[in-house]
């Protein structure tokens, strides 16, 4: 949430002189963004012009609006709010609908966007999550979701005892794709399954009592593509599927694996390219298996 | 008994690490951070994590030896005491993330596989790809949700720490916060707060460190009374991608795994690097350094590549100064395997296959060894006491500092893939001294507390108040802040000089003056990323001036801070005695200047808002300090009667079991 900008770049030392080549044309980039003054109130569209330069991302746009706080029609505005971190694509911060595609901000460059539509470049919030103001959503239910399928390797603790077990090669270039899930929310904002819940604070509840509504909501939901996935690795560990079971019975309870309509979007939008399609087939017939065992167990 | 709780700022590595050896332990934990955790800037190391391992140890290596390493990397001004506990402690801290799940790469027979990182001959180093610390980071950050279910911990993610605390007697006795959403300010008690809020990159405008790594949170606890140690050390790693919001860092696992740094021998040689032969590249650091080659320790490569393009004139590019690095003689299959997540950032950013075609790369601001002053309890073995309330607490007692924002492990100059060690180790070792410094003070009643909380809540609001309220500035804080950058980046990073630092401090100061008249473009209070961004920048000129003044006031080479005018040349002569009587000069020298210099820098906020600078000696009671040769020309000779020296005074070979020269 805090948003250093650097609104030109001069000639220094190190990195700085290594900006960029080729001079800055006249030309100018029409961006319009859709904002939200705060929860609970109405959205709006508002353009922006922003003087070309190469090599430039949606986060460097986002950047230079903030530093002018200008609209289009040179109207004084609040800058517009969005969340990043990293920069690289790590982090999972910067998710939103860039021209109407969920993705990560800090990889939209710039010239690749005018390549599509040299019109404009349109930046909307993520629609599956409430918007906090602008850009930025609340998506704790994300986190929620880890929680629900218990996304750990249950560990006795953090004390000393020797190396975890012996893992392939062919287990760790399992796993490893899996690992890189940044909860970044593209997968949930692409899913038909997947849809809002907002919940509301009332009037005289306490924070407590909130939180735990909100998680009663957010348990009713799609527990969400990017969570099945986190179960499929831990059930996957040695020591992760010690809890295998507890994962099964999240996964085929209330808001779990049944509702994947197998429109397979989430495979599709994945920054990190996760093989989400196959952890969901996976978990589709590990709980298949499972709830069969159940059955003749009782 | 009243139950314990601590307050952790930071949720990376290190404060992660914390939070789960706390709440292990039984203690409640808040856990502050501007993100949520698992976004923190950890995620964006890279290239591994070093530890004495099973198939090195069998090579002769040991704990000692990565001590050793650690210690001469950073040119010896670490207190050596906490960095050989860090090294002790290595082996354990990879099983433990192991066990976590991390997924380390693996040999054929499945054991972790490992590779070689800078600064040390010994392939130290475990990896998960190229994406180590998104992976470590995950591994904690799964356990503290576990703690977080259970109700140990409870997280307040998009929360800004604005200041310690502190009673009457100058205890830190919780914190005032503030939520990034509705801008609410609250007061957290705590029987002892840990800062793990990283470094300081922001500081310097674009670095490869992430937005939240404005060092503010460290400068609110440095003008609330904390010393700040080594603040002129910042690391600029040799090799980051150019960008216009970011430099994006380039890991030295590139080079670890094979990757070559060139340019061509004919200044901007127009042709496709693929075309230009061999005979006509210059593989500068292989020629230079042949021992280490790719992999000499990163303020000398940052040196030799920014030299290269400056002072020869080699930059690939002519308007933009570059390298190349190499890897396009690598397999695809390997490089995919063990590098893919950098490769891919390369790809996404510069439209081009680093596989196929060459890097082009460049120095940028990485790391600060500097941070906050921390204090250590000594062992009888020479490590640290475990549990003693003194270990990572800052000079403002019941405040800790741990991970990249201490000043403790790394000396003037870190080497690649100890930084997640350090925090790792620094979250885990301090949990019982931060326990055991808390039980002191649980017994607080309700009303001295809430006396306390009040005065620094009020000054807070009266803070963010008078910054909304600011009418008629018209300075820009984003304009500040890109001048502000721009120009610690031109004279406190690879090369200093006393006059334009000296010219940079008033500078500053200016641009801090200018700072008072920053109007804000949005006075809202909700989410008001304006005002949040213009508060930290506030905070990043205490921070500047210390650097600065520090590098102003050190006249010497060490580590990472280099000043031409101090600089020790090699041996000119090629005569046999000429040679010898030079080596003596040099080590005369060598040992006046270490006599002088090898000491710890300490700033104190002063009331005039200056850094008071002062200096600290170090323990060096392990390992006598011994010249740094890497590549030094007749470094044969200076080590020579470097060593014909340590054995008249006597304590040759008993505790420096390395050979003292590691260059040609």
């Amino acid at each position: 949430m805090i948003q250093a900008v650097e609104t030109n770049h001069d000639a220094g030392d190190v990195a700085t002189a290594a900006g960029h080549g080729a001079g800055a044309t006249s030309r100018t980039i029409h961006v319009r963004v859709l904002r939200q003054d705060a929860p609970g109130q109405e959205s709006y569209w508002e353009r922006h012009a922003i003087p070309y330069e190469p090599n430039m991302n949606v986060i460097s746009i986002l950047q230079r609006i903030a530093a002018t706080a200008r609209a289009e029609d040179g109207r004084s505005v609040a800058p517009v709010a969005w969340d990043c971190n990293c920069l690289e694509e790590v982090c999972g911060s910067c998710t939103m609908l860039v021209n109407g595609r969920t993705r990560m901000a800090c990889t939209a460059l710039v010239d690749r966007l005018l390549e599509d539509n040299s019109e404009e470049i349109e930046l909307r919030p993520m629609s599956k999550f409430p918007v906090v103001r602008d850009l930025v959503v609340d998506r704790r239910r994300v986190f929620r979701g880890l929680e629900r399928v218990e996304a750990w390797v249950p560990v006795d603790g953090s004390y000393d005892h020797g190396p975890g077990p012996r893992i392939s090669p062919e287990d760790q270039e399992d796993a490893y794709p899996l690992s890189t899930c940044m909860s970044c929310g593209c997968c949930l904002e692409a899913c038909p399954q997947y849809t809002k819940i907002e919940v509301v604070q009332r009037e005289g509840e306490s924070a407590e009592a909130f939180d735990a509504r909100r998680k009663a909501a957010f348990d009713r939901g799609f527990v969400g593509a990017h969570a099945i996935s986190q179960a499929m690795l831990f059930n996957a560990h040695p020591t992760g599927r010690m809890i295998a079971d507890e994962r099964l019975a999240a996964l085929t309870g209330e808001g779990g694996i049944q509702m994947c309509g197998n429109a397979q979007n989430c495979v599709a939008v994945c920054p990190k390219h996760i093989p989400l399609t196959r952890s969901i087939a996976r978990a589709g017939r590990a709980a298949t298996v499972w709830a069969i065992k159940k059955l003749f167990d009782r | 008994m009243a139950q314990p709780r601590v307050l952790v700022i930071g949720g990376g590595l290190a404060g992660l690490a914390a939070t789960m050896r706390l709440a292990e332990s039984g203690t409640d934990v808040d856990l502050v951070s501007l993100v949520p955790v698992k976004r923190s800037h950890s995620a964006c190391a890279q290239g591994g994590i070093n530890s004495v391992n099973a198939l090195t140890r069998q090579q002769g290596d040991n704990e000692w030896k990565h001590f050793d390493d650690t210690v001469y990397g950073g040119d010896f001004l670490q207190h050596q005491p906490p960095v050989k506990e860090m090294a002790d402690w290595g082996p354990r801290i990879i099983d433990l993330m192991d066990r976590l799940g991390v997924p380390f790469n693996r040999t054929p027979e499945g054991f972790r596989d490992q590779r070689r990182f800078g600064g040390t001959l010994y392939k130290r180093t475990a990896f998960a790809g190229a994406t180590t610390g998104q992976q470590l980071l995950y591994a904690l950050d799964e356990q503290v949700r576990r703690y977080e279910v259970s109700g140990r911990v409870k997280k307040w993610e998009f929360w800004d720490f604005l200041e310690p605390v502190l009673d009457a007697s100058g205890r830190c006795r919780g914190a005032v916060c503030q939520d990034l959403v509705t801008m609410q300010f609250r007061a957290f008690p705590a029987d002892a707060v840990v800062l793990a809020t990283g470094g300081c990159g922001l500081v310097y405008g674009r670095s490869t460190m992430s937005m939240v790594c404005t060092g503010s949170a460290v400068s609110r606890a440095y003008q609330a009374g904390a010393w700040y140690g080594n603040g002129e050390f910042i690391q600029v790693h040799p090799t980051a991608i150019p960008g216009a919001d970011k430099l994006r860092l380039m890991s030295e696992s590139a080079r670890g795994e094979g990757g070559r740094v060139w340019v061509p021998r004919k200044p901007q040689d127009p042709r496709d690097p693929r075309e230009i032969p061999e005979a006509e590249r210059c593989y500068f650091l292989e020629e230079r350094y042949p021992k280490y080659g790719n992999l000499v320790p990163r303020d000398i490569a940052t040196r030799e590549i920014f030299d290269i393009c400056t002072t020869d004139g080699l930059s690939v590019e002519k308007d933009r100064l570059c390298v190349y690095l190499d890897l396009t003689h690598l397999s695809r299959e390997m490089l995919d395997r063990k590098l893919g997540g950098i490769l891919e950032i390369y790809e996404k950013f510069q439209g081009v296959d680093p596989r196929v075609v060459p890097m082009k790369i460049f120095p940028a601001v990485h790391y600060s060894m500097g941070g906050l002053w921390v204090d250590y309890q000594k062992s009888s073995s020479g490590g640290l006491e475990e549990g003693d309330p003194k270990n990572q607490q800052t000079s403002i007692p019941g405040l800790y500092a741990i991970g990249e924002c201490d000043y403790q492990y790394h000396g003037a100059n870190r080497l690649g893939a100890n930084s997640l060690l350090s925090c790792i180790f620094s979250g885990l070792f301090c949990a019982p001294s931060v326990i055991a410094s808390g039980a002191a003070v649980r017994k607080t009643s309700a009303e001295e507390s809430s006396r306390l909380f009040d005065a620094s809540l009020r000054r807070q609001e009266a803070r963010h108040e008078s910054l909304l309220a600011r009418r008629g500035g018209n300075e820009n804080p984003y304009d500040l802040h890109q001048q502000l950058g721009g120009l610690m980046t031109r004279v406190a990073t690879v090369v200093r000089r006393n006059e334009q630092l000296a010219a940079a401090y008033d500078e500053v100061c200016g641009l801090e003056e200018r700072w008072q008249r920053c109007s804000l473009s949005d006075t809202g209070n909700w989410t008001n990323q304006n005002v949040v961004f213009t508060k930290s920048l506030g905070d990043m000129f205490p921070i500047a001036k210390l650097i600065l003044k520090g590098a102003l006031l050190r006249d010497e080479c060490r580590g990472a801070h280099y000043k031409p005018s101090t600089a020790m040349p090699g041996i000119a002569a090629t005569d046999p005695v000429e040679q010898r009587r030079e080596a003596e000069e040099w080590c005369d020298r060598f040992e006046a200047n270490t006599r002088k210099w090898l000491k710890s820098t300490i700033a104190k906020h002063g009331a005039d808002g200056h850094p008071q600078i002062s200096y600290e000696d170090i323990d060096t009671s392990l390992i006598p300090p011994r010249p740094r040769l890497y590549g030094l020309v007749g470094g044969d000779v200076i080590e020579e009667v470097w060593r014909e020296r340590q054995r008249a005074a006597g304590q040759a070979g008993e505790t420096s079991p390395q050979p003292v020269a590691a260059g040609a």
